[in-house]
């Protein structure tokens, strides 16, 4: 067998999948994107660029804008509570960690829904919460928890931060610890040595972990379609109506295709970031 | 080297690592301006004992002073103590002179001083111009020596080396250790290696600890640890030696060792011999270069061993190996009993003229046996 036979022997089913799953259905949308919507629905085949005019509307910016900002939030968010943990974990000893790592891992093995649907109860205004603290008289009217900013925030961390901590995880696990205590012995105190040592040196796990929050978090319509009450729209939740409700599958496309591009854009960014300065993959010995 | 002053005591530290006792009970002492080693198998507990100097672990009992100081209590990152890492742990993400640098800047130094003193030690450890490099850069021995640099840069009262040349090469490693030995002479800092390396813990040291299971067993000099060995694990861990073991029996002036082998005379000012009381389970050591080998009929010689003319002790075996190696040639006599003997003989020398098969007899004058306490027989089984 040639070397190419043997090529795509050991590519085809990859790219058989990628081609047939992924690479087509883009086409179709990219395709629908630049045709009319029927009247009861459906599309007519008939080239127009009205679609990306529209979605340039303030409108429709604004969810954008709204999207982006939760997404920065969330993976803040779960970068700061995502970092102590993968740490902590890194560190303890080795017959700690996988353990530890399953418990991490646990929630995903339920449905992504049923998890969203428990975080209504926690902050319901009648809720796991609110009760207790009314009932001991910390408060005297429930808190606002749910249905804001804050609910979609919330279930987006919690729904993606074993995304954060995984690869955090990696990169903190793979860290010699030499080199933590060379720089206490040269007189750099535990902060510093996390600012200077640590973090420098994690830095591709942070933008991996960054990265696996951030894509998932914008596109989201489950949660905050069930934490943002309706009243705060993501753009997932714009397209989803678009396809769903409206019946409106050009625009759902083209949509569909601004969310895509801002991310590959957002992709490169990240691997220009890392490429620049990765001393440590690049060492040959 | 004059006596110093002491500058490290340690006293009675134990660490556990769970059930593990990696450092038992460890008082020893180091003066100023030594090149102190710590020399045993890996595994036993010298790794430990530095980490606890640098302060990566904290004692279960005992003391640790420097200067007088108590080191226990202090912040591993104000211990004037600093140290090279096996692995040498030098930053990726940094340049050779920014890692050097990294010491200075922790205490605040003006700009303009580190410039000058990492570029003083670049050049002490022959290192000028490399400062813009990065680690991956670098060949093993350079990044050996920026590790030094990096030590050393902050002129510490002690500087600890954790197996500092196990990465290299034989011939590197080789010229490291004298490299190692001058330098400490230049920058007058008491030095304190860890290594599993005899060879490497004779050539720097001025002083050499011997550790074994978590305790020091003896600490004296390369050459009294060679000639006087305290115990059998460092008679057999340092350098070769022919260990001859049975009880002692202390008859007046007559002092022998009998063994299964034979019996021996001990010589009556033998290091050793006055903690031994008469039936003590002991050994006698010979190094190979002290032993004489003669055909087995050859009275002639075996009456006189050389110098001095005293008692000399004798076993009989069958040469069976012959190995050259250069100046000297290694010769294996297969004893009676089925243990080996190492003779090792200057070639062109007396005795340098026996072919394998030959049965020969191996002597040692009197004084050159150094008796010692066999740790190692069990008091159960007198004799074996």
């Amino acid at each position: 067998m040639s070397r190419l036979a043997r090529r795509l022997v050991l590519l085809g089913p990859g790219l058989g999948w990628w081609l047939v799953f992924l690479a087509l259905p883009l086409m179709v949308v990219l395709a629908y994107s630049f045709f009319r919507r029927g009247t009861y629905g459906g599309v007519v085949f008939d080239f127009t660029l009205d679609n990306y005019v529209r979605a340039l509307d303030p409108l429709y910016l604004g969810v954008l804008g709204f999207s982006l900002r939760i997404a920065v939030i969330t993976t803040a968010v779960a970068l700061l509570i995502g970092y102590p943990a993968a740490y902590f974990i890194a560190t303890r000893p080795r017959r700690w960690r996988t353990p530890l790592l399953v418990l991490i891992i646990l929630p995903f093995w339920t449905s992504f829904l049923i998890r969203t649907y428990a975080w209504m109860v926690l902050l319901n205004r009648e809720g796991l919460i609110n009760r207790p603290l009314l009932a001991l008289g910390i408060i005297d009217e429930p808190l606002p928890l749910l249905y804001n900013e804050f609910a979609i925030v919330i279930g987006l961390v919690y729904g993606y931060l074993p995304l954060m901590i995984l690869p955090l995880y990696a990169a903190i696990e793979r860290l010699n610890p030499e080199l933590r205590e060379a720089a206490t012995n040269l007189g750099a105190r535990p902060i510093k040595v996390f600012f200077t040592v640590t973090v420098p040196l994690t830095l591709t796990g942070i933008a991996a972990g960054c990265i696996f929050v951030f894509v998932p978090s914008l596109g989201n319509f489950i949660v905050p379609d069930l934490l943002g009450g309706g009243r705060s729209i993501m753009v997932g939740n714009l397209i989803q109506s678009q396809f769903l409700k409206a019946r409106d599958w050009p625009f759902g496309a083209t949509l569909a295709l601004a969310l895509i591009t801002l991310m590959m854009v957002l992709l490169v960014v990240q691997a220009r970031i890392i490429n620049r300065d990765r001393p440590v993959s690049a060492d040959a010995g | 080297m004059e006596a110093h002053r002491e500058l490290i005591r340690i006293e009675g530290v134990t660490k556990r690592f769970g059930h593990l006792v990696a450092v038992d009970t460890v008082s020893t002492t180091i003066r100023e301006n030594e090149f102190f080693a710590l020399l045993g198998p890996s595994g036993c507990g010298k790794t430990t004992l530095l980490r606890l100097l640098a302060g990566f672990e904290a004692p279960d009992a005992g003391r640790l002073l420097l200067d007088g100081r108590d080191l226990v209590g202090m912040r591993p990152y104000r211990r004037p103590l600093n140290m090279m890492f096996q692995s040498y742990a030098l930053f990726p993400h940094m340049t050779v002179f920014d890692n050097i640098a990294y010491g200075l800047r922790q205490e605040r130094t003006g700009r303009d001083e580190i410039e000058r003193r990492v570029n003083e030690v670049l050049a002490l450890v022959q290192l000028g111009g490399f400062g813009r490099r990065r680690p991956h850069q670098l060949s093993g021995g350079e990044r050996q020596r920026v590790a030094l640099a990096r030590a050393l840069v902050k002129r510490p009262q002690v500087l600890l080396l954790d197996e500092p040349l196990a990465a290299l090469d034989r011939k590197l490693r080789v010229e490291m250790q004298l490299e190692l030995k001058r330098l400490q002479h230049t920058v007058g800092i008491t030095f304190l290696i860890v290594t599993h390396d005899q060879e490497e813990a004779l050539v720097m040291a001025d002083r050499v600890a011997v550790m074994d299971r978590g305790r020091i067993l003896q600490v004296a000099s390369p050459d009294e640890l060679y000639e006087a060995p305290g115990s059998r694990f460092v008679a057999s861990f340092i350098g070769e030696s022919n260990i001859f073991a049975g009880r002692l029996r202390i008859a007046g002036d007559a002092v022998t060792l009998v063994g299964e082998r034979g019996t021996w005379h001990v010589a009556p000012a033998a290091p050793g011999h006055a903690g031994l009381a008469d039936g003590a389970a002991a050994a006698i050591v010979v190094r190979p270069e002290r032993l004489r080998l003669a055909p087995a009929g050859a009275r002639a010689s075996l009456e006189d061993p050389g110098a001095g003319g005293g008692l000399v002790n004798r076993v009989d075996g069958v040469l069976s190996d012959v190995a050259y190696l250069g100046s000297t040639r290694k010769y294996v006599v297969e004893l009676r009993d089925g243990t080996r003997a190492l003779a090792r003989v200057q070639v062109g020398q007396r005795g340098d003229d026996l072919a394998p098969g030959t049965p020969v007899g191996a002597t040692w004058a009197v004084e050159h046996g150094v008796l010692i306490a066999d740790e190692t027989a069990s008091p159960a089984s007198p004799g074996a």
